[in-house]
Order: structure tokens, then sequence, then C-alpha cells
């Protein structure tokens, strides 16, 4: 097994060196690295941004880019909350309470440096995991049939909207939007237009940039402007040589990267736990298990080295079900999903025999992207910590002009940029009424194809609706609509209870600022 | 302070997701919608909307009362009618001007409009960044990107 692995990695370096794939990999970081160092600027929208601009890419190359944006902000995201307390990026939030201690004890470079070693430890792991468990899961993926499918993408959506922040009702309710948001169009199998209310334009459906940039461009912008976000960044001055950590803080460090690591590939693999619930779950565990738990929040290294290890671990373990089941566990893995989608791949179990280069390609690249992040944020901290100060009345407006031309140019069409405004001011609304609008892009992505299954399941069934939870001929099936139920279960006792999934982690207050986006 | 309480937010949020469950309902009526075996195109838009519905009834039932929500709230923006307003004026004055004068005015008045959204935005700021974006937009998205879309133009053709 693990020689035929070695073989696809080794394929899949192949096709990441191809100059064209590498040159992409290396924008798609870069910019991904840059707009996470930028406060007010997430991967979501940058990723929304970008999206029109792969529809004339080869597949490999666009994914390559997209994914590198996601991970690329990860490391940008740790320079912002470390030197300016600005928990931009929800899974650096965390990172602040003992990574800004540090740069005002002048030790911020250090933090820097054990956090660039922590994440690219957190990352490895995380790659490795991807190859070795993605295909043992689309081996038995494969057997799946439509009933199979079916409460699979049951339990994602469940998961994806109810373990997201706010409250799982209002989750679910998003979830729900975007279900019905995916139908409008021509209906797959009769032709019959469906919410289209008479608009021609419609006819093809909600395209995907048009809901990404009104929800996570207009809105967020709306949300985000006139907010005055206080940079100060007297402390953030690092000189390069500042970065390596001493013998004694990579020996303090040493455990919290490998717990981290481990808990952050395991929030990975449960649906709709991402990044940002991994990092609050290893601080809080780090603080349980340490000797000086009141060093935590004054800056201990352990309280940076363990989130961030986490983190890192768990943006790359969130590809695993996303290339292998083709189930997005999070927003950013839904617009990958949907990235490749409009290039005419199917995603799910069968992508890795069908494009062995992209799945192959996208691990590959993410060994080089991540030794060129860590070479990246290295040699280049004295830009990223100046970039920390461009102001977000200049971003937004420029921002603005990419999502109308992004989304004109996607079809060369208007009404797009019409449906793009309008989408967005709905959004702003759905804010304004303590809805996250982020499951709706995963309702919307999975719709259709939850459709498709669900009708054929029925078929097959003849029309018998307990298919799904008939231990005999699908226990898979059954046992994922028990773990549907037993979701539903715990958020109701909890509900009663009148605590929140995420209280029961418990963290200090982190700082709130406007943009975060990701669910 | 938001202009909402969060109780009436709730309330509203819920009204919000029952419209939107009657819409999508509705609109499923006029499609055939077939038997659970063979199902129709109005089946899902039917059974999706009565879910909403439903889920909105809950939403606005157990409206909280405090805890988490209460700090949500607080995290809500202030009235910002000039920054709201101009982020959309940018983007309309795009279409509006992309239709009739071409990218490179329609540019500009994307970013200059929605830069004037927020408070500490100058005249002379706002006009600069748009000439700096134009020149790039064009330059990139005109001639690198051959985005169909002339840079002058007058007139609807």
């Amino acid at each position: 097994m693990i020689a035929t692995a070695l073989q696809d990695l080794w394929y899949g370096f192949g096709v990441a060196l191809e100059p064209h794939n590498l040159l992409w990999c290396f924008v798609g970081i870069l910019v991904g690295n840059m707009v996470g160092v930028l406060p007010g600027m997430g991967p979501l929208a940058t990723i929304s941004i970008l999206l029109p601009l792969t529809f004339g890419m080869k597949p490999v190359a666009a994914i390559l880019m997209l994914a590198g944006v996601y991970y690329g902000a990860q490391y940008g995201g740790a320079i912002c909350s470390i030197l300016l307390n600005l928990p931009c990026h929800p899974p650096h939030a965390v990172t602040c309470l003992d990574g800004y201690p540090m740069t005002k004890q002048g030790r911020g470079g250090v933090a820097l440096g054990i956090t660039v070693i922590g994440s690219f430890i957190g990352a490895s792991f995380g790659i490795t995991e991807m190859i070795f468990l993605a295909p043992v899961l689309v081996s038995v993926a494969l057997k799946f049939g439509p009933a199979e499918v079916c409460s699979l993408m049951l339990l994602g959506l469940l998961a994806g909207s109810t373990l997201a922040r706010g409250s799982p009702l209002k989750g679910v309710a998003m979830t729900v939007l975007g279900l019905i948001i995916g139908i409008c169009g021509a209906d797959i199998e009769t032709g019959t237009p469906r919410l289209t209310f008479g608009i021609l334009e419609l006819y093809d459906g909600v395209e995907i940039v048009a809901l990404a940039l009104g929800l996570f461009g207009i809105a967020e912008f709306m949300k985000s402007v006139n907010q005055d976000i206080k940079i100060d960044a007297k402390y953030a001055k690092v000189r390069v040589r500042d970065m390596w950590p001493s013998k004694d803080d990579m020996r303090v460090a040493f455990f919290p990267w490998i717990r981290g690591t481990l808990i952050g590939s395991m929030c990975a693999l449960i649906p709709g736990t991402g990044p940002t619930i991994a990092s609050f779950v290893s601080y809080a565990t780090e603080k349980k298990i340490s000797r000086h738990p009141e060093k935590f929040g004054r800056g201990a290294i352990e309280g940076v080295a363990c989130p961030e290890a986490s983190t890192h671990s768990s943006v790359q373990g969130d590809f695993i079900p996303t290339m292998s089941l083709g189930i997005p566990g999070d927003t950013v893995m839904a617009l990958l999903l949907g990235a490749l989608m409009i290039q005419g791949i199917v995603p799910g179990p069968q992508l890795i025999s069908q494009h062995p280069d992209i799945f192959w390609g996208l691990i590959a690249s993410f060994w080089i992207g991540n030794i060129l992040l860590v070479i990246l944020n290295v040699l280049m901290i004295g830009l990223w910590v100046k970039l920390l100060a461009v102001p977000y009345k200049l971003l937004y407006p420029s921002a603005l002009f990419f999502v109308c031309i992004g989304v004109y140019g996607a079809n060369n069409d208007m009404f797009q940029v019409m449906l793009t405004i309008l989408i967005g001011m709905f959004g702003y609304v759905l804010l304004l009424l303590g809805f996250h609008p982020a499951p709706i892009l995963l309702g919307f992505v999975l719709g259709p194809r939850f459709e498709e299954n669900f009708r054929r399941a029925m078929l097959i069934s003849r029309g018998d609706i307990t298919v799904f939870v008939d231990i005999k001929n699908h226990p898979i099936s059954t046992a994922f609509v028990g773990l549907s139920v037993l979701l539903i279960a715990v958020q109701i006792y909890l509900w009663i209870r009148r605590t929140n999934w995420t209280a029961l982690v418990k963290t200090p207050k982190v700082p709130v600022t406007p943009s975060e986006a990701e669910g | 302070m938001g202009f909402l309480s969060h109780i009436k937010r709730d309330y509203y949020a819920g009204a919000l997701m029952v419209l939107i469950g009657l819409i999508a309902a509705n609109d499923g009526r006029g499609y055939s919608i077939g038997t659970l075996r063979q199902m129709g195109p109005g089946y899902f838009p039917i059974a999706l909307g009565i879910i909403l519905i439903f889920l909105g009834i809950l939403i606005a039932a157990t409206a909280s009362t405090g805890g988490e929500a209460h700090e949500e709230a607080k995290a809500l923006p202030h009235n910002e009618w000039r920054g709201w307003f101009c982020i959309i004026a940018g983007p309309v004055s795009f279409i509006i001007l992309g239709k009739l004068t071409g990218l490179a005015l329609a540019t500009f008045a994307c970013v200059f409009v929605s830069s004037l959204g927020d408070r500490h935005t100058t005249l002379r700021g706002g006009l600069i960044l748009a000439t700096c974006v134009t020149v790039f937009g064009v330059l990139v998205f005109h001639y690198l990107l051959k985005i169909p879309m002339p840079v002058f133009k007058f007139g609807l053709s």
C-alpha cells in the first residue's frame, strides 16, 4: 500500500512541478498569504473573487491555485493575530491570546517562528493523512448506492450547518435556503424551469460566482465598512533573525506541536468541524494539561504552538472528505468543489481514479506550497508586516471592482452583476437578522446532487422512504442517518441546557472583529 | 447597538424564512409533484419550502432572550447608511456605465463611488484610488485577460 501511495505521489509531483501548474500554485499561495495578512479580507472572499479567473484555466491549475489561497491565508492570518492582536481569521483568533503578549514582550519574532514551524509540522501530517486515508475512504465509498450517498450528504449538511458558529437552528435554515437556491433553474430530469419567476436569465440557475461574491463579497463589505479597526502597529517590527526560536523555546513548543497536529487531524475528519474549532479545542486542551495554566494569556509559547499546528493540520485534512467523497466539510471546500464542477468534473469517490492528475497533483502541490510558504514567511516577513498597515478604505473599493468585473467576465453578462448586488443586499439582511450565510453555499453546491440521488434512491426502492434506515440492506446508510439524529439530539439537549456547542470548550473571550465570514 | 433588539430580530428572521418557504412551496405547486416513487419537478421545492416554513416558525418560537445571542447582537454593525448606499451604488454604476460608456469609466465610477462609503476617504483620495484601479483594471482585464468589453464606447450597442 505504501509503495503504490509513493508511486502515485511521485506522479503527483510530476503534475505539480509542470511549470504552468507550479506558477499558478505559487500565485495562489502568494495571494493567499497576502490576503491572510491584510486585515479585513478573508480566504472566502478571495477565492470567490479569483473563481471567475479560473474558468479559462485547466482544472488542475485552477484547483491548485484556489487551494493555495486557502492554506496560504492560514500562514498570513497568524501574522495578523500575533503582531496586531486582530483575529481577522477565525482559526487564528485564539493565537491572539498568547501571540500578542509575546509581541508586546518583544518576542513577536519568536512567536512567528514557532508558528511557521508548527504550521509546517501540522500541514505535513495533514497531507500524509490524506495520502493514506483518502484511498481507503474511496474504496468504501465506491460501494455506495444512491441511498448511502443521500444519507451521507444529509449528515454532511447537518454537521456543516449546526456545528458552525451561531444558532444551529438558523444554520439549518440557511442550509435549506441554499438547497432551495440550488433548485433554481431547469430541472435535470424534465427540463422544467423551476423558481425562475419567468426570468429567462435564471433558466441556467444561479451562478455560484454570483452567489459567493454576493454573500462573501458585497454583504461582507457592507458589514465591515466604517468599523474602524484600530491598527496598532507599534510592536509590529520583526526582522528575519528574530524569528529563530532558541533551543529552550523549541523544547517547550515540541509537544504542543504534536498534540495540536493530532487534534487538528481528528477535527478534520468530523464533518463540519473545521480549523476554527480545531484551534479552539487544542488551545483549551493545552491549557488544561499544562502544569502552568497561569502562564496562558501572558505569552505562553504553548498557546501559540498548539493551536497553530492544529489549524494547519485541520486545513489540510479538510481536503480529505472533499476530494475523496465529494462532501465538503465547510464553505471554503464547497467553493472549491464548485470550482471543480464548473470545470465539468463531478466530485465524488470516482474522482481519484478518473482524474488522478487533480488529486495527486493537489497533494504534491501541498508539499511544494507549504515549503514555499515557510520560505516566503521567513524571508518576506518585512513586507508582510508593512502590508498590515494597508487600510480597509483602500481595500474594499478595489475589491468591489474585482467583484463586478469577475462576475461580468464569467459570462459576459451584466444581469449576473445585478444578481450579485441583489444577493449581496439579501445576504446583508440575513447578517442583520443574526444568520451566518456561509451554510447557504454548502446547500447550494450539494443541493442538485442531493436531489438527484434522492430521486434515484426513491425510484430504486419503489417509493419506500424507509430504505434509508433499512439495517439489513443498507447498514451504512442507517449509520449515517443515526449519526444525523444523534447530532440533532445533542443540539436539542444543549439548547435545553442553554449552552452552545462552542461554549463546551471553555475559552477566554476573544476580541471580535468585523470580518469573519467563515463558518 | 444595532437597531434591532435580539428578540425582535429572531421574530423577523423567522418571518423571513417562512416567507421564503412559502414562495418556494407556492412555486413548486406550478409543476407536477409526482409521487414519492416518481418524483416530479415540483416535489423538492414544495418539500424544502415546507421544511423552511417549519424552521422559520421554530426560530421565532425559540427567540433567545439573552446569553450568547446577546453577545452576538453586540457585534452587529451600527446604522451605516452612507457606507451601505455607496457599496451598492458602486456596482450599480458599474453596470450602467459599463453598458453605456465602456470599461474605463465604469471601473472609475465603481471604485470612486464605493470608496466614498468610508467616512475617512477624502474626495482626492477617492479620485487617486479610482484612477489607479482603472489603469490597472484596463491593463489586466482588457489587454491581458481580454474581457470582451470595450474600454471606451458611447451609447447602447
